[in-house]
């Protein structure tokens, strides 16, 4: 497991409440994004020129690594609860089975043992899904999206001159491709790319964007070892994802749409921790606390597919691609929060803010105004709106 | 260099914030150490120290007041800024997400309850015996308890 963006609420929200990421576990330190189109390039900085989003590797890194230098955030997370009481067992969990209205867990070579809670935080990609549903209380799997991830090596020195701090993601006019990121780390650059039918012809087309191709170093090519993967992606909530002395966290309930994965991770344990805690485990309780907030990250997230679906016309259109690209740029001369473009793009894009947020931030008729005066503009210069094609 | 660093970094003497001035952030202190400064008329008046993991600002935050204090770097910091609209949402969301915080200002109030008594001390000891210098009188039996009772 390779990815790994903590954005930029999630390190104010970890920073208040105590826990400190430490800089052998950041990989990089984010202070801006450069947002690449058809059209051109803008470069976008967070207020104060703060690095305020960390990347980061989750568990062992990137397939081939001779040389650790880093610590992984996974186990950063299991130090700092077992700092606080928690008693980590490292065990495959092969079953859980009710035995006397309590959730018994087995794990390979252990006796079972029943417990008061199970809480269950596993991915869309593991076979802990299928536990969850043999329980038999009505858990469905969340709908998933393929992605393409790889870790592409190539050293500190060339990261830092070719993508410095900054987060670079990408517009293109390939319909194919929702959204597209490099996320700079350490010896790393991860590239990632989501969309409903990514292919391998798809990944060759992104690569040979003059976009793309400008982000690397001239002549160079994507090496045949570097590690990849096609994961899946939490696109939709779990039905049921609780039930009495059972819950679900994380991606194997809801997630937020395409990004910050973690973020909803934590919102959703700390959840169920506060209704565990403060109230009870059996499924009322779980309905009372803890569902207003998976309904509030579900509803959001069906904000978040109007945003993708608009940001999809935007990206087809050259003039509107250029309009966006201009009212970002003219907007960098004003007060950091005059630049409406700037932070609807930003809080898109990184994950930073409720898209129910953003989406209302991007009706405001000024910033409605500027954008449309910008798309008159181009047309006049000869842009137009390109029908949609395949892909490539 | 350390790539992984977060915030921003703040060279010695430079002030973060200052006494008066409209805050819409709180800070954390992620390395280093800052201080705190209270400025009645030209006379600086040292408040505190904080460093690793301690917070500064909330209270322009929490209420819509100005900044009470000034803060300036003690020694080269690496401080993050909580946006005001980010915290208290996630405040309205989960109420123990300030657990912290609180514990942080229980700490702060504490000290400052220890302080009261101290000066109060000395007042006592001076209105009694106006020539002696309190100040440097050995703590009395009762402070000895109110700083026990505190610690416990």
């Amino acid at each position: 497991m390779c990815g790994g963006i903590v954005s930029e609420s999630l390190v104010q929200a970890l920073a208040v409440e105590g826990i400190h990421l430490p800089d052998d576990v950041v990989q990089r330190a984010i202070d801006s994004y450069i947002l690449h189109t058809n059209q051109g390039n803008v470069h976008i900085e967070t207020p104060h020129n703060e690095k305020r989003i960390a990347t980061l590797h989750r568990g062992a890194g990137p397939k081939g690594v001779s040389k650790t230098l880093w610590k992984s955030f996974d186990a950063l997370l299991l130090n700092l609860a077992r700092g606080e009481g928690a008693r980590v067992l490292p065990a495959r969990v092969c079953d859980i089975v009710w035995r006397d209205k309590r959730p018994e867990i087995e794990c390979r070579g252990k006796e079972p043992r029943p417990y008061d809670l199970v809480v269950v935080a596993c991915g869309v990609n593991t076979s802990g899904l299928r536990l969850l549903e043999n329980l038999g209380f009505g858990y469905r799997r969340p709908q998933t999206m393929q992605t393409f991830i790889t870790e592409i090596m190539l050293g500190r020195k060339t990261i830092q001159e070719w993508f410095g701090s900054s987060m670079h993601l990408f517009l293109l006019s390939n319909p194919s491709i929702e959204f597209a990121a490099f996320i700079p780390k350490g010896d790393f650059v991860t590239v990632c790319l989501l969309g409903r039918s990514i292919d391998r012809a798809c990944v060759r087309s992104f690569f040979k964007d003059p976009a793309v191709r400008g982000c690397f170093p001239p002549m160079w090519r994507i090496p045949d070892d570097a590690c990849r993967c096609s994961p899946k992606i939490n696109v939709g909530e779990a039905i049921r994802p609780y039930a009495d002395r059972v819950v679900a966290v994380g991606d194997c309930g809801v997630s937020r749409l395409y990004k910050d994965g973690i973020g909803a991770a934590y919102r959703t344990a700390k959840a169920a921790a506060r209704t565990a805690i403060f109230s009870g485990v059996s499924a009322q309780d779980f309905d009372r606390h803890y569902a207003p907030i998976y309904s509030h990250l579900r509803r959001d997230n069906w904000l978040g597919r109007v945003l993708f679906s608009a940001s999809g016309i935007v990206k087809r259109s050259p003039a509107s691609v250029s309009s966006l690209l201009c009212v970002t740029a003219e907007e960098q001369k004003l007060p950091f929060e005059k630049r409406r473009m700037s932070g609807v793009l930003w809080d898109m894009f990184t994950g930073s803010a409720a898209y129910g947020d953003i989406l209302r931030r991007s009706m405001h008729p000024a910033l409605a105004a500027s954008f449309v005066q910008h798309i008159v503009r181009a047309c006049d210069a000869g842009l137009e709106i390109v029908p949609k094609g395949g892909c490539g | 260099m350390r790539m992984g660093r977060l915030g921003k970094e703040y060279e010695l003497g430079e002030i973060v914030v200052r006494q008066g001035e409209y805050g819409n952030e709180m800070y954390v202190v992620l390395s280093g150490e800052v201080e705190v400064i209270r400025q009645s008329g030209e006379e600086e008046i040292p408040l505190a120290t904080l460093g690793k993991g301690q917070v500064f600002g909330e209270m322009a935050l929490l209420g819509d007041t100005t900044r009470s204090a000034t803060v300036r770097v003690k020694s080269k910091a690496r401080i993050l800024t909580v946006d005001k609209k980010g915290f208290l949402k996630k405040v309205h969301e989960d109420p123990s997400f300030v657990f912290n915080i609180l514990q942080m200002m229980s700490d702060r109030i504490r000290e400052m309850d220890k302080e009261i008594a101290r000066l109060k001390a000395i007042e006592l000891e001076h209105a009694e015996c106006p020539g002696c210098d309190a100040a440097s009188a050995p703590p009395r039996e009762e402070d000895a308890r109110i700083d026990k009772a505190d610690d416990g």
